[in-house]
């Protein structure tokens, strides 16, 4: 008989994946843990759609309406969930634009920026609102676990991982604790 | 026979000198509690509060507290260090720390003691101060967005340079880094290179122009092991040898 696994959703928000691929980082060490866990949605699945999960990791703050509306499908889904990286924790490099306006960092973008040609600001249907504010999702919903670092490093994810695994409160040493 | 003078901190007897303060016999033992905004070079601030001690149930800042015979000081218990936590976040709060592109990440006093005390998020929400930079100068670019407002800088200036060129300015969240100019700019000040006072900022807001992300990550100050072993050190202080910690006079 095969043990349970583990439901495990991922996402980017407003994060540069760096994230993710430090969670590939772990090398072989993915191989055993692979047994135990099963992706839900995930940029490494491509399931679109979240079910129930035992565990959120969840990479990027809050940069627009989409963002917003993912987090929440994670909370709703997710018995425990992780702020994974900087950008989640406190808006990471992603809410720097928060020291200016946001029509002055659109402006600066796509009407005033060097070499841009055929100026305008994008209005698509398709693309989400950006927010006034990049912000940390522990801003939003309520966060269970925070894995510091940009990216976190690999050792830390198979620590939260573990733990949930174990049924046990995560650890991390100091090697493990990173703000960068 | 003269009387012997000594406390104890956490059980350990800590021997000092008259005028000591807890923190300074502390230091002089080779005991290390945690601190900011003290120097040994100047008088004690008493702003950070990262120092706080129990004694006979009441908290006080082992930097300001004096040294007296037959004291009991406790400095690390949950619960003190639980404050701790909260100051520290309360101080990342308040400004705008980016380590992952800060100059300093690796051999920050602040973020060290994060490190240290275990902290995975700030706790409060961020304020996201608008904060102004200052490039004036040929020698040095100021980011106020991380200045935690120890008064290292003031103090060092007035009572080691002999100028005034940083103070504080303002209360509360208002508090600003201000610098003594006609134009409040650091390139109108007397600010020189070799001031004291521009090199002993704790974290990354008085920033030398040159010489930034050399140390390969794994070689920084704090990237192997903790503040409380190292002892207050800044980045152009991590030749000096990181032997023995905290009685290493080589650092505050
Ligand atoms: S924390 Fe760093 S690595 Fe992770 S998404 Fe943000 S910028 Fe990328
Ligand atoms: S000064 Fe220290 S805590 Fe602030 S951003 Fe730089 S490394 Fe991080
Ligand atoms: S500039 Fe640095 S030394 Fe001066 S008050 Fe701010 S943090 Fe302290
Ligand atoms: S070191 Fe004592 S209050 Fe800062």
């Amino acid at each position: 008989m095969t043990e349970p696994r583990v439901k495990v959703a991922t996402c980017s928000l407003a994060g540069c994946f760096g994230c993710h691929m430090s969670f590939l980082d772990m090398d072989e060490a993915i191989v055993p843990l692979i047994q135990r866990i099963e992706f839900d949605r995930s940029p490494l699945t491509d399931i679109k759609q979240i079910g129930r999960c035992d565990i959120g990791l969840v990479e990027g703050g809050l940069c627009n309406t989409e963002n917003r509306e993912v987090l929440h499908q994670f909370r709703a889904h997710c018995n425990i969930l992780v702020a994974v990286g900087a950008c989640a924790i406190n808006g990471g490099v992603p809410a720097m634009r928060n020291h200016y306006p946001l029509a002055e960092c659109l402006a600066e973008s796509y009407l005033n920026g060097v070499n841009v040609v055929n100026p305008q600001i994008p209005r698509d249907a398709e693309l989400p609102p950006l927010l006034e504010q990049v912000i940390p999702i522990g801003q939003e919903v309520r966060v269970d676990y925070f894995l510091p670092g940009c990216p976190p490093p690999a050792a830390a994810f198979m620590e939260i991982v573990s733990a949930v695994l174990e049924q046990r409160e995560p650890q991390l040493e100091y090697q493990q604790r990173r703000f960068d | 026979m003269t009387e012997k003078r000594s406390f104890t901190l956490d059980q350990q007897e800590i021997p000092f000198q008259p005028g000591d303060s807890i923190l300074q016999a502390a230091q002089r033992a080779g005991v290390y509690v945690p601190h900011l905004c003290f120097h040994p070079d100047f008088s004690a601030n008493g702003s950070c509060r990262l120092c706080v001690v129990s004694i006979a149930g009441k908290t006080v800042a082992a930097c300001h507290y004096p040294a007296r015979s037959g004291l009991q000081v406790t400095m690390n218990n949950s619960r003190l260090q639980q404050q701790r936590l909260r100051l520290l976040q309360l101080l990342f709060a308040e400004g705008n720390h980016f380590c992952p592109s800060c100059e300093v990440s690796g051999s920050c006093q602040l973020q060290a003691l994060a490190y240290d005390l275990g902290m995975t998020h700030y706790h409060y929400d961020p304020f996201y101060p608008q904060r102004p930079r200052d490039g004036s100068h040929p020698d040095f670019f100021i980011d106020t967005d991380r200045c935690i407002f120890c008064d290292l800088c003031g103090r060092a200036g007035t009572e080691q340079d002999h100028k005034p060129v940083y103070r504080l300015g303002g209360r509360g969240e208002q508090t600003r880094l201000l610098i003594y100019s006609a134009s409040g700019k650091l390139g109108d000040s007397r600010a020189a290179a070799d001031d004291k006072a521009a090199h002993v900022c704790p974290v990354g807001c008085i920033l030398p122009r040159e010489g930034h992300y050399r140390d390969p990550i794994g070689e920084r100050v704090y990237d192997a092991s903790p503040i409380h072993w190292v002892g207050n050190r800044r980045r152009d202080q991590h030749a000096a040898p990181a032997a023995d910690s905290a009685g290493d006079p080589s650092h505050d």
